[in-house]
């Protein structure tokens, strides 16, 4: 009964963080910034989702390979983000600043 | 499949995982630079791979955990690639 509640406030959590990457995706000006809320918020999503998926898998293989595919995500994530605003950078896109229009 | 609350809570987030990737394929749609095209693309992608895995634990099928593996390394390698052949313009492919 306590992993069920456990497991909802999870998925919950995870829907969460991934609606405001969504938004952030929307609503932020330019490339760097969506950036940001690309990398952060979605790989915290992903993780608590994935986490309610290891608690309800429990005492299993299965688990270990929940655990490996949290590890994959928090590392390539944010590399991932990183590669293609590095990219941006190289190829001469400005940052955004105060005034600019969107 | 089994039935029971459990596997209800994890469908009804894999809806919602899907909702979201759904409403940011506009993003991809209006770009306005190839990069940000690429960064909701790679959202996208760990999005569907969430889903895969709450698909497993809500239809008790630890194989399709693979499937997941593979396509969150086929994710992150397609981000990789795209930034270095932008940069080099097909020196590395």
């Amino acid at each position: 009964m306590v992993i069920q509640g456990l497991i909802a406030v999870l998925v919950v959590g995870g829907l969460f963080f991934a609606f405001v990457s969504a938004v952030g995706l929307y609503r932020l000006p330019d490339l760097y910034t969506r950036a940001h809320a690309a990398s952060k918020s979605d790989t915290l999503g992903s993780i608590l989702s994935l986490s309610a998926v290891a608690l309800a898998f429990g005492a299993d293989v299965a688990t270990i390979k929940v655990a490996m595919l949290v590890a994959l995500m928090l590392i390539t994530s944010p590399t991932a983000a990183h590669a293609i605003a590095r990219a941006a950078h190289e190829q001469g896109i400005e940052p955004w600043t105060r005034g600019d229009d969107r | 499949m089994i039935e029971g609350p459990v596997s209800t809570i994890l469908f009804a987030g894999a809806l919602g995982f899907v909702t979201i990737s759904v409403v940011l394929l506009g993003r991809i749609l209006v770009g306005p630079t190839m990069q940000d095209r690429v960064i909701a693309l790679n959202v996208v992608g760990s999005n569907v791979v969430v889903v895969i895995a709450l698909l497993a634990a809500a239809m008790e099928l630890p194989a399709f955990l693979d499937v997941a593996l593979v396509y969150a390394l086929l994710n992150f390698l397609m981000s990789i690639a795209i930034s270095k052949f932008t940069v080099e313009q097909g020196g590395v492919l």
